[in-house]
Parts: structure tokens; C-alpha cells; sequence
């Protein structure tokens, strides 16, 4: 190792460390659970990536789409047709249909230009509601209400052995697949990350935070909005990508408006205009109704016949109440709710008598 | 011809049905400059409260006012708890909790009611009478009839008592409101419970047509976004008139456009609104927003 970069690694900021944990904890958690526990971490990976895209249009360029499902569908179906039509790879599917989905996004960006924040919101809630149906009319390409039924790839030969010689066991079809996930999940979040604390992040925050004043300082207004559309439909695709993958199998009934709201509930939770923020969502927006769900029929004194119910509104009204009470006390979400009890924390050890220096607050003022 | 006299006829009486949780979506944006996204969920589970009524053996023309007043205390309840907190904050911290909120309400009454879909009895008979050839059943003479009186009530509250003046001074001038005396947030919430009770009445009307449900409302509220937008948004009026073209339309659509059919008949919907959105954003009846920056 050169002293250049052992001086580097020495000097990182502490949040490195932390980074570098979470991506062994992940890269690590196949090899301790079981194979369907591994897909199930998958799709929660998968709703990250999309929950991320989402969080760059609605945290940091400040327009609300409250229709992204839809845009997963796309990539989704986009990556199916291909697979299934053209008999192509599906793994080279996913980067075209990311690329695709991202491409009709920025279309879609520009009309939205003209929309206010509202009507914005409208429209793309009108667009998630209709997606079933529309998905379900070129029968012969998505195969109508049946939908189609994907082939899971086998993991080659290397990663065979690979996992073998570290668990002993042979590597299932989902673990392969949630290294898939895995390495196009922390690729964005790369991507992300070094998009959003640059130019077009810093342009994006100031857009959302105050678009006169963005245009008065050279900020070209339009271009980075239907960017963010864009980049975050780009996302959204490849989320929707994967999950055919994942799940085997996609039909109309995949992408249902709740879908939407599952995403806003993930962005919601997590922290707006965060990094961190998406992942920590979408665990928490996956796992919810599915740690419930398992909960609820264990407990002998709630009687079945409401626990079936519970399996059924849970998730509904636990993303309500959830996403009402983050909105009224937490704007920020999780990352805010640490962010501002670490800095309380700091307050508190450092005396009182230390005013904070003149920093810009690094949480979204207008949300 | 006569097919598409028929077809008017009854585009009309879903219009009506359209054009009153229009409304009800108009007076909260009069109110406070918001869709209500839960506007829906809240008319449908006030038809939940209608329908135990009636199973519990009221008669409908009683279980009716019951319902709407009901509905109007419970929309007050939820401005009152769920958005006074945040009356002053961002449209899209707004647009979240309203989206919430439909979600709550949605699985509450999933909760309490079930998914099953049940049959709510319609009060007028599904016998039609004949007029210069077309067939219009008392259904649906009755549906529009009920949304016109309901309309044409809301129409009286606000143009014409010392209420409805103060609600509109109170959502037009919040400030200068407050100085002459007037409680801005109680009229906020006033306009909450009309609309909430306004909405009621499209439940109550829409759920002989579509089985009583949790999801039953949501393809209405798609089509009551495109009538609010299409008549502009502010405008009660343009809602009227809006929620009867896009009944209209969507009917015809389904049955002469071939592409559309029976199933794409929502999408009719979106593509009104969208349409409208880029053509031309104030819809029929509003006004051009003027913004000092």
C-alpha cells in the first residue's frame, strides 16, 4: 500500500468508516441468512435504488411525482419484453432499460416544467392510478392481466465457488441475485452521491429552496429540473429492472398506486435530500408491512378473524399515521432526527458557551 | 342518434356524481391553496357510515342528512388535528399528509369494514322512463337531481350568508380577515367539513353503481381531478361544469372510441387532465394566477 493512500484512508472523514461497514454488513448478509430471507434484503435493495431516485426529485429539485411506480413499471417491462421477446441477457437488459426509462423521464420532465408543485403531484397520481390498465392493453407485448414470467439467471461458475469456499454452501439463484442488486445499489448511490454534493446538487438545492433567486444567480432553471426528472426516472427503471429479476414475474397487479405511495413513505422516512436517507427508508417501507404481517397472526389474543384483516389494512394505516406524524414533527425524517440529536449531542460536550459558526443548515428549508 | 342521446344522458348523471367531489376538492383549495388528496377516502368511508346506518334499519332518506352531518364534524376533526399543524407549511409537506391521510383512511376502513364488496341499495328504482325516445332511468334522474341540490345549496351557503362571505374573505385575505374579527382557522376548517360533506353526497350517490369497497373511490377522485382541473380550479362553477363534460366524455369515449373501450376509460381521465394542464392550466373558469416574486 503507498503512503499516499494510507495517509488518504488515515485522514477520511469518520462517516467512511461507517459507509465501509454498511457496504460489509451487505456484502456479507448473504453468507449468514437463508436464501429467501437474501431475496427478501434484495427487493428492499431494490426499493432503495428506486426510493433513491425519488429522493433526488422530491429532496432535492423540490417536484413532488407521486407516480414513480410508474416509471418503475417501465423499466420493468421494458427489460421483460427484451428478455422475453428478443432473447436477450437479462443482465444487459437492466442498463437499457435504465437508460430508456431515463430518457422518457426527461420527456416527461418538461411538460412538468410547466406545473406547478400541485398539479404536479395530480398528474402523477392520476398516472399511477391508470398504470395497471394501461399496462394491460398491448397484450401481446406485456402479456395483459397474466403479465409475464421471467427466467432467473444461474450465478456463474466463479461466484459459485467463490461463495462456496466461504459459506460451504452452493450459492442459490437468489443469492446471485442479490449481489446483482447489490453492486447496481451501491453503484447509484456512488453516482448519487457524487452528483448531489456538486454543481448539479448544489443547483438543484438552490432551484428548490428559492427558483428566482436560482435563475437570478445563472442557474439554468429548466435544464436542471427535467434533469432530476430524468436521472430520477433513470433510477426508477432500473429499480423496476431488478425487481422483474427478483420476483421472477410481473403483471399489471406489480405496480398498483400503493406502490407509489410505498416509495413516498420510503423517501419520507429516511430523510429528505439525504444520501444515507433512501436505504434506511426503504428497509424500513419493505419490512414494515412484512414483519407485521408475521407478527400479528403469532399473537394467540388477537382473534383471527381480525388478524386477517390487520395482514390486509396494516400496511395502509401504518403508512398513514407514519407519514402524517414524520411530516408534522420530523420533516427530515431519520437522517434528521440523528443529524440533529448528534449535533445536540456535540452542543452538549462542547458547552454551552460555543456558539454555532455561521453554517447553512444542510437540511431542505422548504420542505 | 338515440344510442348517443343515452349515452349523454347517463354520462350526465356520473357527472354529477364527478362534479360534486369536485367541488368539495375546490372549496378546500379555495380554502387553503391544496387538493385534498383524501377527498376520496373521506366520501367513502362517510358511505360506510351510511351504509351501517342503514343496515341498522334507518330509513335512506334519514341515514342521508345523518351521514352529511356527520361527515361535516368528521372533516372538521381532521382539519382540525391532522392539518392545523401544518396550515402554514410548504405544498408539499401538505400534499404528503393529505396523501397519508387518503392512505389512513383508506386502511381504517379496511379495517373496520372489511374489502369485501358489498351492494349498497340505490333509493331510487332502476325503472326508466321514456323522454322524446330515450330512456332515462329514475336512478339516474335521481343521482342528478341530488348532486343539483346539494350544488345549488353550497352555491346559497357561500354567495349568500354571512358564512359564506366570511369563509371566502377568510380564504381570499387571511390577514386583513383576522383584523376585521374573523377566526381564519375555524373557517379553514368550516371549509373542511362542507367539503368533506360535500364529497359524502358522490359516495353515497356512487355506490349503488360501483359495489360498496375500500378502493371504490379511486378511480372517481381521478376523474374528479380532471373536472376540478378542467373547470378550473378555484372556480365552483367551473367544477359543475367540469365534472358534466367529463362525464360526458369519459361515457362516450368508452363506447366510440374503440382504442378505449370499457377498461381505458380512466386513462380518458388522466389524458383530460394532462391535456388541460399544458393547453391551458387555469382550465375554463379560473382566473390566471398572478405571482409577485
Amino acid at each position: 500500500m503507498s503512503s499516499v493512500l494510507r495517509q488518504r484512508i488515515r485522514n477520511a472523514p469518520p462517516r467512511y468508516a461507517l459507509v465501509a461497514i454498511v457496504v460489509l454488513l451487505l456484502a456479507g448478509l448473504p453468507t449468514v441468512i437463508s436464501s429467501f430471507l437474501t431475496s427478501e434484503w434484495a427487493q428492499a435493495l431494490i426499493l432503495a435504488i428506486a426510493i433513491m431516485g425519488l429522493n433526488i426529485l422530491v429532496g432535492y429539485s423540490g417536484q413532488l411525482s407521486l407516480g414513480h411506480g410508474a416509471f418503475m413499471a417501465l423499466g420493468a417491462y421494458i427489460s421483460a419484453i427484451l428478455a422475453h421477446k428478443y432473447k436477450m441477457d437479462y443482465l444487459v437488459t437492466i442498463p437499457i432499460a435504465g437508460v430508456l426509462t431515463g430518457g422518457i423521464g426527461f420527456l416527461f420532465g418538461i411538460p412538468a416544467l410547466r406545473l406547478s408543485a400541485l398539479y404536479l403531484a395530480l398528474a402523477t397520481f392520476a398516472l399511477a392510478v391508470v398504470t395497471p390498465s394501461l399496462i394491460k392493453r398491448p397484450k401481446e407485448w406485456t402479456g395483459g392481466p397474466q403479465g409475464l414470467l421471467l427466467v432467473q439467471p444461474d450465478p456463474p461458475q466463479p461466484a459459485k465457488d467463490a461463495f462456496a469456499a466461504i459459506t460451504g454452501t452452493a450459492m442459490t439463484t437468489d443469492q446471485w441475485i442479490y449481489y446483482i442488486t447489490l453492486f447496481c445499489a451501491l453503484l447509484l448511490f456512488w453516482l448519487a452521491w457524487n452528483l448531489l454534493r456538486f454543481r448539479p446538487g448544489r443547483a438543484m438545492r438552490a432551484i428548490r429552496d428559492g427558483e428566482v433567486a436560482a435563475a437570478a444567480s445563472g442557474i439554468n432553471v429548466a435544464g436542471y429540473k427535467t434533469l432530476a426528472f430524468g436521472i430520477s426516472a433513470f433510477y426508477a427503471g432500473i429499480a423496476g429492472s431488478l425487481f422483474g429479476l427478483a420476483t421472477g414475474f410481473i403483471s399489471p397487479d406489480t405496480f398498483p398506486v400503493s406502490l407509489s405511495i410505498q416509495l413516498l413513505v420510503g423517501v419520507v422516512v429516511g430523510g429528505l435530500a439525504s444520501i444515507p436517507g433512501p436505504l434506511l427508508g426503504a428497509i424500513f417501507a419493505y419490512f414494515l408491512p412484512i414483519e407485521s404481517n408475521q407478527w400479528v397472526p403469532s399473537q394467540s389474543w388477537i382473534p383471527s378473524q381480525i388478524a386477517s384483516t390487520v395482514e390486509k389494512a396494516g400496511p395502509a394505516v401504518s403508512y398513514g399515521v407514519i407519514l402524517i406524524v414524520i411530516m408534522i414533527f420530523a420533516r427530515n425524517g431519520i437522517v434528521g432526527l440523528v443529524e440533529s440529536g448528534y449535533r445536540m449531542l456535540q452542543r452538549r460536550l462542547r458547552g454551552a458557551g460555543d456558539r454555532e459558526t455561521g453554517q447553512m443548515p444542510s437540511g431542505p428549508q422548504t420542505v | 342518434m338515440q344510442e348517443f342521446l343515452q349515452l349523454v344522458v347517463s354520462g350526465l348523471a356520473a357527472g354529477g356524481i364527478f362534479a360534486s367531489l369536485a367541488l368539495a376538492l375546490v372549496l378546500i383549495y379555495n380554502a387553503m391553496g391544496l387538493v385534498n388528496f383524501a377527498q376520496g377516502e373521506m366520501a367513502m368511508f362517510a358511505t360506510f357510515i351510511a351504509y351501517a346506518l342503514i343496515s341498522r334499519g334507518m330509513s335512506f332518506w334519514i341515514a342521508f342528512p345523518v351521514t352529511l352531518v356527520l361527515a361535516f364534524g368528521g372533516g372538521i376533526a381532521i382539519q382540525r388535528i391532522v392539518i392545523r399543524p401544518v396550515e402554514r407549511a410548504p405544498v408539499l409537506t401538505l400534499v404528503i399528509i393529505t396523501l397519508g391521510l387518503a392512505t389512513l383512511v383508506n386502511g381504517v376502513a379496511g379495517f373496520l369494514f372489511g374489502y369485501v364488496p358489498r351492494p349498497f341499495e340505490s333509493p331510487f328504482s332502476s325503472d326508466t322512463v321514456g323522454v322524446l325516445g330515450v330512456f332515462i332511468s329514475y336512478r339516474d334522474l335521481g343521482v342528478i337531481g341530488v348532486s343539483g341540490v346539494v350544488l345549488l345549496l353550497v352555491y346559497l351557503l357561500l354567495q349568500h350568508t354571512t358564512v359564506g362571505l366570511t369563509m371566502r374573505a377568510a380564504a381570499h385575505h387571511p390577514e386583513a380577515s383576522r383584523l376585521l374579527g374573523v377566526h381564519v382557522s375555524w373557517m379553514l376548517a368550516l371549509g373542511w367539513g362542507l367539503a368533506a360533506a360535500v364529497g359524502a353526497v358522490s359516495g353515497i350517490m356512487v355506490a349503488p353503481v360501483l359495489l360498496l369497497e375500500p378502493n371504490m373511490m379511486q378511480a372517481i377522485i381521478i376523474y374528479a381531478f380532471a373536472a376540478a382541473v378542467l373547470g378550473g380550479i378555484e372556480s365552483p362553477l367551473g367544477a359543475v361544469v367540469g365534472g358534466l363534460i367529463v362525464g360526458v366524455t369519459v361515457n362516450l369515449a368508452g363506447v366510440y372510441v374503440p382504442f378505449v373501450g370499457g377498461d381505458l376509460q380512466l386513462a380518458v381521465g388522466l389524458a383530460i387532465i394532462v391535456a388541460v394542464l399544458i393547453i391551458r392550466p387555469n382550465g375554463l373558469f379560473g382566473r390566471a394566477s398572478v405571482r409577485r416574486v
